[in-house]
């Protein structure tokens, strides 16, 4: 059986240029950067190339606003924590309710642990309230971290919009661009953004690497205490192999932004609308919002997303769902709450998520597939009803 | 991905009895679109009591379909009394067990079970009088109480797996764990329930005829009760036991031992000289 892969914003595959570069870090070029000698030295210039790489996607004044961490988490958490140390006093921090774990977890954390966390909320299209983001912003508040683009939804912030109005206020400003970098431009020279965190293995650069992109003059306080590496903000030796990878990664991203925003984005829409027409009751969730080119988070009224999921699985089709029973907890997805999706249609969310390997024959093929799994779970459930409607008892 | 075993796979992707039975005399509904899944269970019981025909739907994730398909083959045919003895445990040993977070899919096929049962006695259910405890998926300290007591559960997290309890908001946690060391308390072994005097006596005197005298009379010796009074329990020795050095050790390891085995462990031997 062959694999359809649409769960591109969970992780990527590999590119075969990234890890073809990546080979020979391995045997050939295994030596440690930090090392005296020529056989180790002249790997830490390939490492300086890999910044530039990713200097180049990111729109970054300098290479050495990059640092690389071990994961997008990693890049979260250094951002925050960070922040905390260098405005000591402020107790005040801001992010969205509908944020990464990452993110979100960290900031609960933070809430039980003597800080004020303001969760901004968003409309029922996954946008951010920004009258409720401005009123938010206070003297007190340390920062805000807001997620450029959502995982589950595609929904695009205007985090340049919300970066600008923290300047003023002297508060710093992070964003999580896991989602976005690769998919969307992104120019942080010409940005009032402090900090960003990518992760590789969102644009096909391999799992265990990460960047934090810290702007120039931003007070900073490393999290990885250890050695001088990354010039001091992040110990630890480098994951060169991976480091590599990723430069290569940013690199093809750049050539590709303009692939990904004309064909995959096509064939984004030719799955939404073909699954749409066939499949009666299913709505798409924040497909009023600016989105990512990739994303498609559509619900299916009356079924639960574990039980399409597993059914899809049985055509090798792979795609994420934001019900209750997919993720081991007992709601469903923070991110759909948090936008209001009733929950006839919230327990039913299956998130495609493309990429530049996708093809039309694949998008045609989960157009054929889908719409019979959706029925025959709608035969099996007792809120179905033949004609269409939803039972009016089903609470 | 959930880790469900080939059974469970096979009676989703298979599910056998989906439907609803057209001439139904026992219907079962429970669960609720909000809380993410929902069974709808309707039986045809004969005359005689025989569960002839049974049918579901189900709103919800593989192991809940798996769940459902599993409980109408294993009720199909029963008698409503074989049926009545069915519970969550059997219906996760059917499908080879579940992932412990999915547990509460078992449960739900039982509570079904249960108001189709109910249904066709034309009974009220029980669980339902309870006091809801967990607001966010409704569900009742009867209910909670019970699923602790069946499956042996002692942990919050043991009971939001099997009941859902407690996985939304978290603020019913304390009531949960107060519910948990109520049931716990109840299964602490049971207290031996308080003599009266009058049985005490005869107990001890019971306990002495045929535990201890015939050990004492192979060694020559004897024991003779005096009197008992609270726990304290007088006895005399005789024969050999009575010029026997050894004997307060004998009274202790022996009579007592038997006396506490099979009277009471509060009883106090005390040798009395004549």
């Amino acid at each position: 059986m062959t694999t359809v892969y649409m769960d591109n914003n969970a992780t990527s595959q590999v590119a075969p240029e990234v890890l073809e570069a990546m080979l020979p870090y391995f045997h050939d070029l295994y030596g440690n950067p930090s090392s005296a000698h020529t056989f180790g030295g002249q790997v830490a210039h390939n490492i300086r190339e890999a910044r530039e790489q990713v200097a180049d996607l990111l729109g970054a004044a300098s290479p050495e606003e990059i640092i690389f961490t071990s994961c997008g988490s990693e890049s979260d958490n250094t951002a925050i924590m960070s922040a905390l140390h260098t405005e000591e006093g402020k107790n005040h921090i801001v992010t969205s309710r509908v944020e990464h774990p990452a993110v979100k977890v960290l900031y609960g954390h933070l809430g039980k642990n003597g800080y004020s966390a303001t969760e901004i909320p968003v409309d029922k299209e996954g946008r951010l309230d920004m009258d409720r983001y401005k009123e938010s912003l206070s003297q007190d508040t340390a920062i805000v971290s807001l997620m450029w683009a959502n995982n589950e939804t595609g929904a695009i912030f205007p985090v340049e919009e919300a970066a600008q109005l923290t300047k003023s206020r002297d508060i710093l400003f992070h964003t999580d661009a896991v989602q976005s970098a690769g998919k969307i431009p992104i120019d942080l020279k010409n940005s009032s953004i402090d900090m960003l965190s990518i992760s590789g293995h969102k644009l096909h650069a391999p799992k265990g690497v990460g960047v934090l992109y810290v702007r120039k003059g931003t007070r900073y306080a490393p999290f990885l205490i250890g050695g001088h590496q990354e010039h001091g903000r992040r110990g630890g030796t480098e994951n060169v192999a991976s480091i590599i990878g990723l430069g290569k990664a940013c690199e093809l991203a750049g050539k590709h932004m303009k692939d990904e925003n004309t064909r995959v984005r096509a064939l984004r829409d030719k799955l939404e609308q073909g699954i749409l027409a066939r499949v009666p009751s299913s709505r798409v969730n924040g497909g009023g919002s600016e989105r990512l080119p990739n994303t498609s988070n559509i619900s299916f009224e009356s079924v639960e997303g574990e039980a399409i999921l597993l059914l899809m699985d049985e055509f090798g089709i792979c795609a994420s769902s934001g019900s209750a029973c997919t993720s081991g907890s007992l709601q469903p997805s923070h991110v759909l709450r948090a936008m209001g999706v009733p929950f006839t249609m919230a327990h039913g969310s299956i998130r495609f998520s493309l990429s530049i390997y996708n093809t039309e024959e694949e998008v045609d093929f989960v157009i054929e597939k889908v719409p019979p799994i959706i029925q025959k779970l709608r035969d099996l459930s007792p809120f179905w009803k033949p004609e269409g409607q939803v039972c009016a008892s089903g609470t | 991905m959930w880790d469900y075993t080939d059974k469970v796979k096979e009676h989703f992707l298979k599910p056998r009895n989906a439907g609803e039975v057209q001439d139904a005399n026992a219907v079962g509904e429970v669960g609720s679109m909000a809380c993410g899944d929902a069974l709808k269970l309707t039986l045809k019981v004969d005359e005689k009591g025989k569960i002839e025909d049974a049918k579901f739907q189900t709103f919800g994730c593989a192991s809940a379909i798996a769940s459902a398909s599993a409980l109408t083959e294993m009720i199909k045919g029963k008698n409503l009394q074989e049926a009545e003895k069915i519970t969550n445990q059997d219906i996760a040993d059917f499908l080879g067990g579940l992932p412990k977070e999915k547990m509460h899919c078992s449960v739900l096929g039982r509570q079904a079970l249960e108001a189709a049962l109910a249904n066709f006695k034309g009974e009220a259910l029980k669980e339902q009088e309870g006091k809801i405890v967990c607001e966010c998926f409704g569900v009742t300290d009867l209910e909670i109480e019970r699923t602790v007591r069946e499956n042996n559960l002692t942990t919050v997290e043991e009971v939001t797996d099997y009941t859902k309890a407690g996985g939304g908001c978290e603020s019913c946690h304390d009531t949960i764990r107060e519910i948990i060391a109520r049931v716990r308390e109840e299964e602490l072994p049971a207290v031996r329930p308080k003599l009266s005097n009058i049985q005490k006596i005869r107990k001890i005197e019971e306990t002495i005829e045929s535990e201890i005298r015939p050990s004492l009379q192979q060694d020559g010796g004897d024991i003779e009760l005096i009197d008992v009074i609270g726990n304290r329990v007088l006895v005399a020795t005789r024969g050999a036991c009575a010029v026997c050095k050894a004997s307060e050790i004998t009274m202790k390891s022996l009579v007592e031992a038997k006396l506490h085995e099979f009277v009471s462990q509060e009883l106090v031997v005390e040798e009395v000289k004549e």
